[in-house]
């Protein structure tokens, strides 16, 4: 009868993905679904709510303040997804070798990754700071002046681009590199039998068949770097003038700190919307690789 | 040139390239390093100062004293490694159950999961908050660790692993009229160890790491964690006299993380490349 039973429907199976679903329904499905309701709300921390349509969003556009910090997280994007999309390939051919040196300077590059970003905001501070940060020691040695990394609101965005790509190239190197392993050798070994040059084997067997993975590693980054928050929430609390500000911050500041809930509900829902449409490009991109 | 000439010309070039870039990444770690090894008030007259000696261990001498440091070492610990304990768990049981037994809307319910890879905690941050408060779970060990659990990554990555796992394993047992959690228990789970080892240390890490949630969550000094206990720290960085000390900290915030990566860099890899492939 096993046979049978076992391949019949059964709800007592489900007992296993249960205790997942509840804690995926009460703290993810149903946070998400009640934000939606509430950005139709003019609500506030003390329970006074007050239904007005898309109101929370014709007022959004005509924020000044949300449209600079949806500019800013662009221009940061912009900023970061080709360095991080480049760097971590050029960094992966260097390395993608099994000598013990290629290792070290593997373990090098990653090592900035799996630090909270506290510590690196903390670290890249004492690196850019006007007053006694190393670069304006290294340039007061040579009678340079300092250049005000933090406080000018022209380079302040490009300051918090250059930690983050310290702070994330390790990632996207590792998955070159595994992308690399998976390139068949034998495709080499003919291609040494032709006496192709090393940047003839680079240009026309690597980069190709490396070229999924740098669409899924755009993607990727895209995705992560729209949820920039740490960086200017800890070294310039979006300042000087909003030029650091990012969404995210944009939805911190008016949800927890002037409580204004159902507006930051709103501003929450346009964040979901941006990153639904990159992870929807990615899952389309992912399904070609496998097929 | 010899073909071998060529290439041991280029092996130089690239070791060059790779120590200059090397060193662009390490500078800020170093740098960190020395300005902790020097007294505070030798850095308020000026961080040049770092440069060169005299160093002194009295920073790491004064945060081994530091209780209120210790503790939000203690509440890291505990909250990462209940909540890799539990994403395990939760994973573990759904993927079996997803990947091996059969239940009405299971296929659907599955992209339902999947569906919730696309929901950035940001975006759920302002309700999650409200029902932690009604539930008053703020500033306190659940209140940290249950949100955590809500990871449908890791219920992608087990289904994957059970279903690669050959079916006549768990056939066999189950003619041998093995109940299905003791075939879950005894014969699949023990085989799944690496995804355990891989998810394990990518939920560690990122939990260890966060900084948005109990930022939110904790408002109490002696409920934080490293990651927004050292934030609390900087926020008076423009006043502060204890630069060498703050520094330090963040030495000391580092080496646990560290010391993880480097004796689970093979899974790490493993856990970074699953992670691109959701």
């Amino acid at each position: 009868m096993t046979a049978v039973a076992r391949k019949k429907a059964d709800w007592s199976n489900a007992m296993f993905v249960a205790p997942f679903l509840f804690v995926y329904l009460s703290l993810l499905i149903y946070p998400l679904l009640s934000g939606m309701v509430l950005s139709l709300f003019k609500a506030d921390l003390f329970g006074g709510r007050e239904f007005v349509g898309l109101e929370n969003f014709s007022r959004l556009m005509r924020d000044d303040i949300f449209l600079q910090a949806v500019s800013n997280t662009f221009y940061f994007v912009l900023l970061t997804v080709p360095p991080l999309t480049v760097i971590p390939l050029i960094l992966a051919l260097l390395l993608n070798r099994t000598t013990r040196v290629a290792a070290f300077f593997r373990g090098v590059f990653f090592s900035s990754s799996v630090l909270s970003v506290t510590i690196v905001t903390l670290i890249w501070r004492m690196i850019l700071m006007a007053d006694g940060g190393f670069i304006t020691n290294i340039r007061a040695f040579f009678g340079l002046p300092a250049i005000p990394f933090l406080s000018d609101p022209n380079l302040v965005m490009i300051s918090m681009a250059m930690i983050t790509v310290w702070w994330c190239l390790g990632l996207p190197m590792m998955l070159y590199l595994s992308a690399l392993q998976q390139v068949p050798r034998d495709i080499y070994e003919a291609a040494e039998l032709d006496n192709s040059s090393w940047w003839r084997t680079l240009v026309f067997i690597t980069l190709p068949s490396l070229y999924r993975t740098v669409v899924l590693v755009a993607i990727f980054q895209v995705v992560l770097q729209f949820q920039l928050f740490g960086q200017p929430q800890l070294i310039t609390q979006g300042g000087p003038n909003g030029a650091s500000r990012p969404i995210v911050l944009f939805i911190f500041e008016v949800g927890f700190r002037r409580w204004d809930i159902g507006y930051a509900a709103a501003a929450s829902q346009i964040l979901f919307v941006l990153i639904l449409i990159a992870t929807v490009v990615q899952y389309f991109v992912t399904r070609k690789r496998a097929k | 040139m010899t073909p071998a000439q060529t290439k041991s010309v280029r092996d130089a070039g690239v070791l060059v390239a790779l120590i200059g870039l090397g060193l662009i990444m390490l500078i800020p770690l170093i740098w960190t390093v020395m300005l902790s090894l020097k007294s505070n008030g030798d850095l308020l007259r000026s961080t040049a100062n770092a440069f060169h000696a005299p160093y002194t261990g009295e920073n790491y001498a004064a945060i081994m004293q530091n209780s209120q440091v210790l503790h939000w070492l203690f509440n890291s610990v505990i909250v990462s490694g209940l909540t890799t304990l539990g994403v395990l768990i939760l994973s573990s049981l759904a993927g079996y159950g997803f990947a091996r037994l059969d239940f009405p809307g299971r296929d659907k319910l599955f992209l339902f999961v999947l569906f919730g890879l696309a929901i950035p905690e940001q975006a759920v941050i302002i309700t999650r908050h409200q029902l932690f408060s009604a539930l008053h779970l703020h500033n306190s060990f659940p209140g940290l660790i249950l949100p955590g659990l809500a990871a449908p990554f890791g219920v992608f990555l087990m289904t994957q692993y059970f279903r690669a796992i050959p079916k006549e394993l768990d056939e066999a047992a189950l003619l041998d009229n093995a109940s299905k959690f003791r075939v879950f228990w005894q014969v699949l789970l023990p085989l799944t160890v690496p995804a355990q080892a891989t998810l394990g240390i990518f939920t560690f890490l990122s939990s260890w790491n966060d900084y948005w949630w109990p930022l939110i969550s904790a408002t109490r000094a002696d409920m934080f964690t490293l990651t927004v206990g050292l934030a609390s720290s900087q926020i008076n960085f423009a006043q502060t006299s204890g630069l060498g000390y703050l520094m330090t900290q963040a030495v000391f915030a580092s080496v646990p993380i560290l010391i993880v990566y480097i004796l689970f860099q093979k899974y790490i890899v493993k856990a970074v490349s699953g992670a691109a492939v959701r």
